[in-house]
């Protein structure tokens, strides 16, 4: 690979220079962060911070209204008052309140349902768009996409680049689509680019896609759509993570990161947010900087917290399904 | 690393408006510190006295002296250790000549190797027992004595166990047969493991052994003896005395020893050279090392920072190759500067048996004392100095990583071996300087090079004196790859084929 030159859309170039990633180096590195033993009060700190990171997704042929609305309960509520006063009951504690989650993500023609459902509650509803998943559609149909989110009341774009144009080298397409998008989500709607990093296959060609995403205007980068295995995983996610410092240091603009597809166990999303403790400090440790694209973990979650609190474990029929 | 020409400047800032906005408001998030997480000790027994272990069995010392041990993650005593004078040091070797002459001496190599893989298998079973002691005893992070030094332990038994019945083809047409008694001396930084290095290839290729462990850390060589019984050795084939300089001394001139191997100090090591210059004691070196980092700028920065975090901050420093003068190619030092210490203020110092821990205690006093030393030195010679804000515990004997940047070759701190956490940062212009500076040292063991660009590692390689080189990785080790310096870093080399010739005759 080599450095990528790429247009401006005033005019003008700037150069995104090979910015090699080991392939060795980034595995040892994430396995580090699996071989923490986080317990007592920082296991639950973090497993709070991770459900009030979840964006709860349902992304189906087969989403319906009510399928929304179930999903936009569950958002609002991830547990109901009901099991927290048995909790507060059998073990004579008081329980941190149980925080909403931090979005919920569904196609352009659920938006209306999940505004309907969220209600005023501070929820943030995305919208995966641009032709999302394969973006395989021309780029005027694409912006259409997100114009329609936007207007349809999604507050955050989760945006698909186009994998074909990168692999092929078209990089300049790849940016002037996501600039594009900014254009339309500028002022009203938090811009998440998703790379699908199980396509870009190499460290060095997510390594790119992140920068490229960056400078195009991201606000968030995001590993995965969901639809493709592998999902994200710590390396990649890694790796994404130290673009955005690089980023940071050379603009002072912090981006968020969001992995997605893959996650399942809490357990899991304490690992994540060991490393983002660990690489980006406590400034990305919020729902703001940092979200899990998972639907799975928020009952494990649950599960884990409930446990934490009674000493004893938990069912998943103890807690609704999304 | 993005490369901006003037005229890009507007539209980027057009893009960038919302997000600064978004950045101005962020809220401070969670700075999470793990709660302790301890590994429990009640696996280990530690008996308050140690006996010195001969011919098979604890007997007390002749010397009727005991010496203490302390662990240094608290500065307290935990056990006491025999101290073997002369007529301690001949029993041994006695014992171990015995064991030479009689069972031992006849034994297949089949049957040695089936002895060795039974240690190789009681070491993996009893890893955690061996773990926690060694961080009891040395003050290595449980992480660290869990994750590589016992396993590496066990890989050297198993690697060497392979080799015992195979010793006939290390040196087509040509006899080879043991050298005899062997004198071994470990150092303090990998207890358990250094054991391995030098029991395993002796053992293998059928030689008995007076094994003398550190004074500040013999309680896994002492374990590993138990290790031996239960495998069934025959009695004397190891033997292990414990003691400080003096024993070792008594050592090194039995006149009934025929090998001497030791690990330590260069100065001690030059000691032991002239000791035995006049007798016809085979000897091996393993000493001392001030090896070079080597950063070029086409390298995967991030990967090698990790690298030269594993090459200097493992086990506290406290490592013979470790990677403690870094190279940096001039046009990246602030970019490796300054990701450098934002990781060092991540590494956590702490208790040792915390499994969260990092970086654990420094092994003595005395250490601690060198280490304070040196760095006071340092920080009068010059340069910029850096030092983690980890806090460290109030109890035991801690010093936090820190690093020197903007020093140069002339500066103590880069010709001197500091064996603690304590890292030098120059700059080279062109991969020519880089071999230069890297091999402007009396040591010779170890180096690392950082580029993704195959055909300069290569070459660069070739050029560096240096027993072991690492590309895009450090402080890797492995039973089967020889391990040894060049000039003042020692003679011959352990693991490996290669290793095997030091515990060998070859006629």
């Amino acid at each position: 690979m080599a450095n990528i030159s790429l247009k401006m859309p005033g005019g003008g170039r700037f150069v995104i220079s090979h910015y090699p990633v080991d392939a060795i180096g980034i595995e040892e590195r994430a396995a580090s962060f699996t071989k923490r033993s986080i317990k007592g009060e920082s296991k639950l700190d973090l497993l709070y911070l991770a459900l009030s990171m979840c964006d709860l997704t349902t992304l189906e042929g087969a989403d319906t209204e009510g399928k929304i609305r179930q999903l936009c309960a569950k958002a609002i509520h991830p547990v109901s008052p009901f099991a927290v006063s048995e909790i507060e009951k059998i073990t004579n504690k008081k329980m941190r309140p149980i925080p909403s989650v931090a979005a919920v993500c569904v196609y352009q023609n659920m938006v209306p349902y999940a505004k309907k459902y969220l209600g005023d509650s501070k929820i943030n509803i995305a919208a995966v768009s641009t032709a999302f998943p394969a973006s395989a559609v021309s780029t005027d149909i694409k912006l259409r996409d997100v114009k329609k989110c936007i207007e349809l009341g999604a507050t955050e774009i989760d945006m698909v680049i186009d994998r074909g144009a990168f692999l092929s080298g078209k990089y300049q397409k790849v940016f002037d689509e996501i600039v594009a998008v900014k254009d339309i989500c500028a002022g009203k709607a938090h811009l998440k680019v998703i790379l699908e990093t199980g396509e870009l296959v190499t460290y060095d060609n997510v390594r790119l896609a992140s920068m490229m995403s960056m400078y195009a205007g991201a606000d968030f980068i995001k590993t995965s759509t969901g639809k493709v295995t592998p999902g994200a995983t710590i390396p990649v996610t890694l790796v994404m993570l130290q673009a955005i410092q690089d980023y940071y240091d050379e603009t002072n603009i912090q981006i968020g990161m969001k992995p997605a597809g893959g996650i399942r166990t809490a357990k899991q999303a304490i690992h994540y947010l060991c490393m983002v403790n660990e690489v980006m400090g406590a400034d990305w440790m919020n729902p703001d900087m940092f979200r899990f694209g998972a639907s799975a973990i928020v009952n494990d979650i649950l599960k884990q917290i409930f446990k934490q609190y009674s000493g004893k474990y938990y069912y998943s029929y103890d807690f609704a399904i999304d | 690393m993005i490369k901006k020409t003037s005229k890009t400047k507007k539209p980027v800032k057009a893009v960038k408006t919302v997000k600064v906005v978004k950045a101005e408001k962020k809220s401070k998030g969670f700075k999470i510190d793990y709660s302790p997480s301890l590994e429990g000790t009640s696996i280990v027994t530690i008996k308050p006295r140690n006996e010195l272990f001969i011919g098979g069995k604890f007997v007390a010392p002749k010397s009727n002296k005991y010496f203490d041990t302390v662990n240094p993650a608290t500065g307290e005593k935990i056990s006491e250790l025999a101290l073997a004078n002369k007529d301690d040091v001949d029993s041994a070797v006695k014992a171990a000549r015995h064991a030479y002459n009689g069972e031992w001496g006849k034994m297949s190599g089949k049957d040695r190797g089936r002895l060795l893989f039974r240690v190789a298998r009681i070491l993996q079973e009893r890893a955690r027992e061996f773990a926690v002691l060694e961080t009891l005893d040395g003050g290595k992070p449980i992480k660290e004595s869990r994750d590589v030094d016992v396993p590496l332990a066990a890989q050297h038994f198993f690697y060497h166990a392979g080799w015992a019945d195979k010793l006939d083809y290390l040196a087509p047409n040509k006899k080879v047969s043991p050298v005899g008694v062997c004198g071994q001396i470990i150092p303090w930084n990998f207890p358990l493991l250094m054991a391995a290095w030098k029991l395993a290839p002796a053992l293998a290729c059928g030689n008995t052994v007076v094994l003398k462990p550190a004074e500040t850390t013999s309680l896994t060589a002492l374990l590993l003896a138990d290790v031996f019984n239960e495998a069934g050795f025959p009695a004397g084939v190891v033997n292990i005395i414990t003691g400080a300089g003096e024993t070792g001394a008594a050592l090194v001139n039995h006149p009934d020893v025929n090998k001497i191997a030791f690990t330590g100090s260069t100065d001690v090591g030059k000691l032991i050279a002239k000791s035995i210059a006049h007798s016809n004691k085979k000897l091996s070196l393993e000493l001392g090392g001030k090896s070079a980092n080597i950063i070029f700028a086409d390298a995967a920065i991030d990967q090698a920072i990790e690298g030269v975090v594993n090459g200097i901050y493992f086990n506290q420093g406290h490592v013979c190759c470790a990677g403690s003068r870094l190279l940096v190619e001039e046009s990246i030092v602030d970019e490796v500067v300054k990701k450098l210490q934002r990781r060092l203020d991540m590494i956590r110092v702490g208790n040792p048996l915390d499994k969260n821990t990092d970086l654990g205690a420094i092994n003595s006093l005395e250490q601690l004392n060198k280490i304070n030393e040196l760095v006071d030195l340092g920080k009068k010679e010059g340069g910029d100095f850096y030092q983690s804000s980890s806090p460290l515990p109030k109890k035991g004997y801690y010093f936090a990583p820190c690093m020197f940047s903007n020093v140069t070759s002339a500066h103590t701190l880069n010709r001197i071996e500091i064996f603690g956490p304590v890292l030098t940062i120059q700059t080279f212009r062109t991969p020519d300087e880089a071999i230069t500076k890297a091999n402007d040292s009396r040591y010779g063991l170890a180096a690392g090079i950082w580029s993704e660009k195959g055909s300069k590692n290569l070459k660069i390689a070739g050029a560096l004196k240096a027993g072991v080189v690492w590309v895009n990785t450090y402080n890797k080790f492995d039973a089967a790859s020889p391990f040894g310096g060049f000039a003042e870093s020692g003679w011959g080399r352990e693991g490996g084929r290669h290793g095997l010739f030091s515990y060998l005759k070859i006629d």
